[in-house]
């Protein structure tokens, strides 16, 4: 089942991407028919069962809290679209 | 035979005989780059002068331990100081990190000499390196063919000769995958088993370094440099790494070998069956115990994949917002379009459609049915795992469903495309170490015989898959390239 | 028109800055007020590949904070994503805790009217703090902001408090207990303006007697005790005029604008916040072992409470003192050292909280910038209680203590100012005063008592003050009722 026009507007919001017209109609097709896969999952029974959101057998990874140097600040600005006064320039918020 | 067509412990022994130097290697690889390139197009950046100048360094040196004076490439993921890394995507097409990648930095310190950085999927997006914002890779055995992915450049110019190694990395398959479709070998090792740091990442807790070789020997020695703990990936494990290439072999005799029945179902083609079943005869030959097993919920791994996957990198591709690096668009007035208008200029429909995927797995009212269903799945998938390995040391199957298909034939059909990593998929899901090595020819397409084995056995798969190397001939088949 | 009685329902999210040498998730410094984006990294930034590696101490800060908020330090806890886009969110996400927070279940006591309340605290969690976003000029005209990422990384904790609060009074001392909290458990600065202890209130209104929840708002940019009181007053008025006018209150998020004294609505494009949390695949879970958090627990310092049972129990103060002398650690050990050298605690809790308070206040000071050391303060109250200055001229000498830094003694010595005891040097005085004040004595030999009253100002004037009032007071007595 296709996703709504308006159902992929506002993941589309959330993702923060601008879609074409053109994009939001083949997105609303080819993610319903993704997910139309995606719900075979249902057949799986889980009742029970943990979900798996750590493969590693592992905790408690730390650091010392001890101060390492920072890059130049012109190295971490050598990237940025636009820069001013040291920092990233960006359009004002709305 | 050119030097550049040599594996890596070949090449390693002329250097230290003094019968080649580690400038001729790479004069050689050069060669080869500027003669297949125009039609591999396995590279988005070449590095001649500073390779050279590497090259000189260790000659005037002499010393070849390691991977001194060994040429290789990189995925595009891998994070490279100064020198432009773009993961092939018109986002990052100018974007030069102030940092290398630890696994990078580890193969620096072995002296190995990096050419280039190699194309691939569009932020390792996809399963045939058409999803590059820049150009198509072309398979080195028959140009018309994809060469797979995502880290098709890596696998393409390992088979073409013009390296004799490179790094990947897989998520989802993307260094079996291209290994399989290109005819040379490539291992994913153990989720944590190589540091993350400065791979570009995709989906986190899936995303691992694979290494590209053309033989078994060459896989252990590069995994053996680049493998271990690193203090700036939480996720990379704090334990001893065995010297693979200790592992080199042959005798597997009471080895237990499982093949999984679902891997040889529906959608597998029939010559990648019989070729992976006469591999099994050949292990049984070998004196290895090969037995059927089944591993009940391969077929929910795909669409879990896909949830968890996206899910990750909807979040992991977010950080491109045109603010700090990469590209923006100049025209918004405000920020909320700077953000919108840089992003959809910035990626390609691929990527889009994964980061829209991701986005509504995790949005309110669809978190538990799709992100936290795949998470439960996972488990399942893995406990499979756990319970045939209860009984057996490897499980052999297909890499992939079918060779290599024709560049164009699977675009605009998303789904179709994501069939082909059915077979690889539940190995990162389970975090398992897996492999993929030559083992005949469909049509005159290279096949792939996937090993997997228990975390952090790699050692393990790579002595059965040496096994299996000496035993053959099919890592010595070369791709007649077509050109002088 | 006024409809009801309204009761006021009001829970606090309180962000404290842990003061770590490091940011929580890379080696960078954190330290306030560096030039923009020197404290910065490419895993701070968000830069490609990067990865976090959890501070250890960061973590170590947070179950001291816990414990010192009465709450429950949890056995197993994780890391994940809130997603959100903002250009001072580097990744785009923010590394918090969502469901399995590292402490819960807490809770500070205040005092209203003399009486000790409870108000709970539902959770604390870790999470990193955001960059900062300066607007170019003037909000309204400028087309550019500026992105300052040193501060992106700051390890936070957010305390969220359960709706206990019924006042905006109940508010403020909730928040300064939780202030003096933090900074006896050696975790945090909190300092507002620095943006070190932050505060969003969520504020809604119900009929006296009502169970259900009134519709909350959220108000946020409280950037002092003042504001936040303030704030809630005004936040509260309007709900309450909006539901006598049988108006709607709607769910949102406000601004607290310091300059009209007012909460504005903070409308966002973005319809719905959807933060998309999943757990974070970069970081392993943290398993807590209790021995680990006993040993933090026998390290912790003495806490407010405990501070204020000892001066309460020990000294007698009372509740209102209490609170004021356990605000800081520093303000304490003042006091602490102070009675040490001087043993009339209710004293020198009058003179911290009046004239020390007053010019500390003046001079926008902390205490440990004054210049009168607790043993000066003692040895000046000192002087008061020999005899040797009045009360009025310890006043006095305080001001040049607090400006110059001086003993009380030297201050006396150098200014002559030390008081006039010696009955013969003020018999001499008292007799000239009442030789030229025939009339006066006539007076009060009449039964004038008021007269007295002049006579012994006239003895000040001429010694300048210096002399001892009470014993002035009695030698004139003396001389009048003894003829």
């Amino acid at each position: 089942m296709a996703l709504t026009i308006a159902e992929v507007e506002h993941v589309a919001l959330l993702a923060r991407l601008s879609l074409s017209q053109e994009e939001k109609e083949q997105m609303a097709e080819q993610l319903g028919a993704i997910l139309e896969y995606a719900d075979r999952l249902k057949m799986v029974n889980t009742e029970d069962i943990e979900p798996l959101d750590n493969i590693l057998p592992i905790s408690n990874v730390f650091r010392e809290d001890v101060v390492e140097n920072s890059p130049e600040r012109d190295e971490m600005l050598a990237n940025a679209p636009m820069a001013e006064d040291g920092q990233y320039k960006v359009p004002k918020i709305l | 035979m050119q030097l550049c067509d040599l594996t890596i412990h070949q090449l390693k022994s002329l250097l230290e005989k003094k019968e080649a130097t580690a400038e001729e290697i790479l004069d050689s690889c050069l060669v080869r780059i500027q003669a297949v390139e125009p039609k591999v197009r396995a590279f988005i950046t070449v590095l001649e002068d500073s390779a050279r100048e590497i090259a000189r360094a260790i000659d005037k040196q002499g010393n070849y331990q390691g991977l001194a004076g060994i040429p290789y490439g990189l995925k595009d993921v891998f994070c490279t100081r100064g020198v432009k890394t773009t993961c092939a995507s018109r986002m990052l097409e100018n974007f030069v990190p102030n940092y290398d990648a630890t696994a990078v930095s580890r193969l620096i310190e072995a002296g190995a000499v990096m050419v280039g950085k190699l194309n691939m999927d569009e932020f390792a997006m996809g399963s045939s390196t058409e999803h590059s914002a820049f150009f198509p890779t072309h398979n080195p055995w028959d140009y018309n063919r994809v060469p797979g992915g995502s880290s098709g450049g890596s696998a393409a110019a390992v088979a073409a000769g013009e390296i004799p190694f490179s790094l990947g990395s897989d998520t989802g398959g993307s260094v079996r995958q291209p290994a399989a479709y290109c005819g040379v070998v490539g291992i994913k090792p153990t989720y944590g088993r190589i540091s993350r740091w400065g791979v570009i990442a995709y989906a986190s807790s899936l995303d691992q370094v694979g290494v590209l070789t053309r033989d078994v020997a060459d896989c252990a020695l590069v995994l053996k440099t680049i493998s271990g703990y690193d203090p700036l990936d939480s996720t990379s494990i704090n334990i001893e790494v065995p010297n693979y290439p200790d592992s080199l072999q042959d005798d597997i005799r009471g080895l237990k070998i499982a093949y999984p029945r679902e891997y040889f179902q529906q959608g597998v083609d029939e010559q990648v069956k019989a070729a992976v079943m006469q591999a099994l005869k050949t292990y049984e030959s070998l004196g290895a115990v090969v037995d059927e097993v089944s591993l009940p919920h391969s077929e929910y791994a795909l669409p879990a994949y896909y949830l968890v996957a996206n899910a990750e990198a909807s979040a992991n591709l977010a950080k491109y917002d045109g603010v700090r690096y990469g590209l923006r668009d100049f025209s918004a007035e405000n920020v909320v379009d700077m953000f919108s208008q840089s992003r959809a200029q910035g990626f390609g429909p691929e990527v889009k459609r994964r980061i829209m995927l991701g986005t509504y797995a995790l949005s309110a009212g669809y978190y538990e049915a799709y992100y936290l269903k795949a998470l439960k799945v996972r488990r399942l998938l893995k406990n499979d795992f756990d319970q045939v390995f209860e009984n057996f040391d490897v499980i052999a199957a297909p890499t992939t469903p079918t060779v290599a298909f024709k560049i164009g034939e699977q675009v605009g059909d998303p789904l179709t495309l994501y069939m082909n990593d059915i077979l690889t998929v539940p190995v990162n899901m389970a975090g398992l170490p897996g492999m993929s090595i030559p083992c005949g020819f469909a049509d005159g397409m290279p096949i792939g015989l996937q090993l997997i084995g228990k975390p952090f056995a790699e050692s393990t798969i790579i002595k059965a898959a040496y096994a299996f190397e000496q035993a053959t001939s099919f890592h010595l088949a070369k791709p007649a390239l077509g050109v002088k | 028109m006024k409809k009801y009685d309204y009761e006021i329902v009001i829970g606090l999210e309180v962000h404290v800055e842990l003061k770590t040498n490091t940011k929580i998730f890379c080696g960078c410094p954190n330290s306030f007020g560096a030039e923009p984006n020197t404290n910065v990294c490419p895993i701070c930034a968000g830069f490609p590949g990067m990865l976090p590696v959890l501070n250890k101490r960061a973590v170590e800060f947070a179950i001291r904070a816990g414990l010192a908020l009465n709450c429950e330090i949890a056995s197993y806890c994780k890391f994940d994503r809130k997603n959100y886009f903002y250009p001072d969110l580097p990744k785009a996400y923010q590394i918090s805790q969502y469901d399995l927070p590292i402490c819960a279940n807490g809770y500070l006591d205040i005092y209203v009217d003399g009486q000790s309340k409870r108000i709970g605290i539902v959770r604390a969690h870790l999470e990193e703090d955001a960059g900062k976003l300066v607007h170019q000029g003037s909000i309204t005209e400028t087309a550019f902001s500026l992105v300052d990422l040193n501060r992106s990384g700051v390890p936070l904790l957010e305390i969220v408090s359960q709706p206990d609060m019924r006042s905006a009074a109940e508010a403020r001392q909730y928040l300064e207990k939780l202030r003096s909290t933090m900074l006896f458990a050696g975790v945090s600065d909190c300092k507002m303006q620095e943006g070190s202890l932050r505060c969003d209130a969520n504020v809604s209104v119900r009929p006296w007697g009502e169970k259900e929840l009134g519709v909350r708002t959220e108000i946020k940019n409280l950037n002092s005790f003042r504001a936040l009181e303030k704030a809630i007053e005004y936040e509260a008025r309007r709900h309450m005029d909006l539901l006598d006018d049988d108006e709607v209150i709607e769910r949102e998020t406000r601004t607290w604008d310091e300059e009209k004294q007012v909460t504005r609505s903070m409308r966002s494009k973005e319809e719905a916040h959807d933060y998309r949390y999943f757990p974070e695949p970069d970081l392993p879970p943290l398993v807590i072992d209790p021995e680990w958090v006993k040993s933090i627990a026998q390290s912790m310092p003495e806490l407010p409470d405990q501070a204020q049972r000892r001066l309460m129990d020990e000294y007698g103060l009372p509740p209102y003192d209490v609170a004021i002398i356990t605000s800081t650690p520093q303000y304490l050990a003042y006091f602490d050292q102070c009675v040490a050298e001087y043993p009339q605690p209710k004293t020198v809790a009058n003179w911290m909280m009046g004239e020390l308070n007053k010019y500390l206040n003046q001079g926008n000071m902390d205490i440990a910038e004054c210049l009168i050391k607790p043993g000066q303060l003692a040895g000046l109250l000192q002087m008061v209680d020999d005899g040797s200055i009045s009360g009025k001229m310890a006043k006095d000498i305080f001001a040049e203590m607090f400006a110059s830094g001086k003993d009380a003694p030297t201050i006396v010595k150098e200014k002559g100012l030390a008081q006039i005891s010696d009955q013969d040097t003020l018999m001499r005085i008292i007799e000239e005063v009442l030789q030229s004040n025939p009339k006066v004595v006539a007076d009060y030999r009449g039964g004038k008592q008021k007269a007295a009253g002049f006579l012994v100002g006239q003895v000040m004037k001429a010694t300048k003050g210096q002399a001892n009032p009470a014993l002035v007071n009695q030698l004139i007595d003396k001389c009048l009722s003894a003829e």
